[in-house]
């Protein structure tokens, strides 16, 4: 144990000397976190709205200051029937409200024919804000009109922030990078050094050396798990009304698959460089792309859906949704966490073969 | 003397290559062994059975006592290995490197400490004990290499062109350490591509294509080859090589 104290001490000073990688290390998510929780946002807010009614009755004000005093939205003043287009081209607003003439007794219930009171006019040029403000303005006036047809609640995430579920996918990328990548590269570093031999020639077991490696590693991970956590909860108000041991949990299988990973890569190469290469290539960009991370993997086309199957990230994602947003039990996510950890398993079992191979 | 490595009939074969032709030999405890050949001509396979890297694929053998096909694991508790591409370790400091591989062996801090200061202070280098190994001219980082690689005084010392890309007086200050540690007992196993430094060898060997094509004191195999210097002895035998790499 001694030996393997020894190896642990080498392998956080190395860690601790390089003063910008444990920037980096540290610094990545806590960016990353922040970025997506406030700057980059696919969230959509101040609409400008600007409004066309040909009489501005009681129930047309009343309306418009809905919709004035929600803060999603910036409301332009009103518009006559000629100057809609040019609102709109000119961005000036980005929806008009246009009233019907007698908008005051289809509210009320009393018009002589039945019809719409309100017809919404969208620049579809961003179809992302044109999507978003119909249905925020079809749910501010649909308050006022009182025969609303429809009746939406949504659960969990009801203002849809998207900063809560880009949290779990954040920590899916960050493991990759932090365990399998820089594991990997500290691990080739040596063979690329040629202090691997040297250590081969010592007593130490192979095993220990690697194992040493990822211990550091593994510590950090810890960190960036907690930061996230934290900032989550405290800073973007992500609810975690879930099971936190779950969330620690397979957070850990998380890891320990992302350096089987890491040690797999580096028993695929002998060059820093190559190893950079496969774990930004088939490791980062499968997670970005079908893990559910950016994208829904409900959105991908059929042919591609079956590889999300076997994307980790995609598993580890959906389980901390589940415990962070929805709020499930630990026992709601059992076949996340199986998956997880048959796939952890297999890894590291085929990474351990492939080590062994190559040291003969 | 007693014989502290000892090789017989020797072969290892990677499919239809083999890469070492039955080769046998002895070094003595205490002894100076030059270990020459050619680049490709079987030496690094040869050192790697040695230490306990590799397994031959026949033959038999021994070193500091330890069976080469069975106690691999012993054998690398007996050794130490130094080889030109890895020296230490640059972000760490010189004591840093020696508790590391001190405790890799298997000795206790205070033993370690007892004696980098040892060697530290006969090298005149003990003041600069907490120096990053970075900061230090790449001669100094070789001699201290070595002391490093015979800081658990291992029985054998195995090194693999020890002294490439340095300078001529740090050569010649190298070989001084490397005859003190033969005259404590250690045995040293060299390899090297420097000829002057082949004759400062009490015996050599020189492979040629996986065999061991001579082997002697340096003096004898010059008047064998009635040549003038170590360096025609071995352009003399490895003209004949088949493998170049």
């Amino acid at each position: 144990m001694n030996r393997f104290a020894h190896f642990v001490k080498k392998e956080s000073l190395h860690i601790l000397r390089d003063v910008r990688t444990i920037l980096v290390v540290i610094g990545i998510p806590i960016v990353l976190t922040l970025l997506f929780g406030f700057a980059i946002s696919t969230d959509v807010n101040n609409i400008n709205v600007a409004a066309c009614a040909p009489h501005r009755t009681a129930a047309v004000r009343d309306a418009v200051s809905r919709v004035s005093h929600t803060p999603l939205f910036t409301f332009k003043g009103y518009v006559a029937p000629d100057e809609i287009d040019k609102v709109l081209r000119t961005g000036t607003a980005e929806a008009v409200m246009v009233f019907a003439d007698d908008y005051d007794r289809l509210v009320a219930g009393t018009a002589e024919v039945a019809g719409c009171g309100v017809q919404l006019v969208l620049d579809g040029s961003n179809p992302n804000v044109a999507a978003s403000a119909s249905a925020y303005l079809m749910q501010t006036l649909s308050g006022v009109a009182a025969a609303s047809p429809i009746d939406t609640h949504i659960l969990y995430n009801p203002q849809m922030k998207s900063a809560y579920n880009f949290v779990p996918g954040i920590l899916g990328l960050i493991f990759i990078l932090v365990c399998a990548m820089m594991t990997s590269i500290s691990i080739v570093r040596e063979k690329e050094l040629g202090s691997m031999e040297v250590l081969l020639v010592s007593p130490v077991k192979p095993l220990w050396i690697i194992a040493a490696k990822m211990i550091p590693y593994f510590a950090l991970s810890c960190i960036n798990l907690l930061t996230v956590l934290l900032i989550a909860r405290y800073a973007l108000g992500v609810p975690m009304t879930g099971s936190v041991g779950g969330i620690l949990l397979i957070s850990g299988i998380y890891i320990a698959l992302s350096l089987g990973f890491g040690l797999l890569v580096s028993t695929i190469t002998d060059k820093q460089m190559v190893a950079l290469l496969i774990s930004g290539m088939v490791l980062m960009l499968p997670i970005m792309m079908f893990s559910g991370m950016l994208f829904p993997t409900e959105n991908l086309p059929l042919v591609l859906r079956p590889i999300t199957y076997i994307v980790p990230a995609r598993w580890y994602i959906d389980a901390m949704r589940k415990l962070m947003i929805e709020g499930l039990a630990f026992g709601d996510v059992l076949l996340e966490l199986g998956i997880l950890a048959a796939m952890t398993i297999g890894i590291i079992r085929v990474a351990l073969m492939k080590f062994n191979d190559r040291l003969e | 003397m007693e014989n502290i490595i000892s090789v017989r009939n020797l072969t290892k074969q990677f499919g239809a290559f083999r890469a070492v032709d039955n080769i046998s030999f002895d070094v003595a405890q205490g002894e100076i062994f030059g270990f020459l050949g050619a680049n490709g001509a079987g030496k690094t396979t040869a050192i790697r059975i040695l230490c306990g890297l590799s397994r031959a694929t026949s033959g038999t053998g021994s070193v500091a006592g330890c069976d080469i096909m069975t106690q691999s694991e012993d054998i690398k508790r007996n050794i130490g290995y130094m080889c030109q591409k890895f020296s230490l370790y640059e972000d760490l400091t010189v004591l840093e490197n020696m508790e590391l591989y001190g405790g890799i062996y298997g000795m206790h801090r205070k033993e370690i400490l007892a004696k980098a200061e040892a060697m530290l202070t006969e090298l005149e280098f003990w003041h600069h004990r907490h120096d990053l190994v970075r900061s230090i001219p790449a001669g100094w980082r070789q001699k201290l290499a070595f002391t490093v690689a015979n800081l658990h005084a291992p029985k054998v010392i195995f090194l693999d062109e020890p002294t490439g890309g340095v300078d001529p007086l740090t050569r010649r200050q190298f070989w001084g350490m490397i005859r003190r540690a033969a005259a404590a007992g250690t045995t040293v196993f060299v390899t090297t591509h420097y000829m002057d430094e082949a004759a400062l060898c009490d015996r050599v060997s020189i492979m040629v294509d996986g065999r061991i094509m001579a082997l002697d004191t340096p003096e004898a195999l010059i008047s064998k080859y009635q040549v003038r210097t170590m360096d025609e002895v071995f352009r003399t035998l490895a003209r004949n090589a088949v493998r170049n790499e």
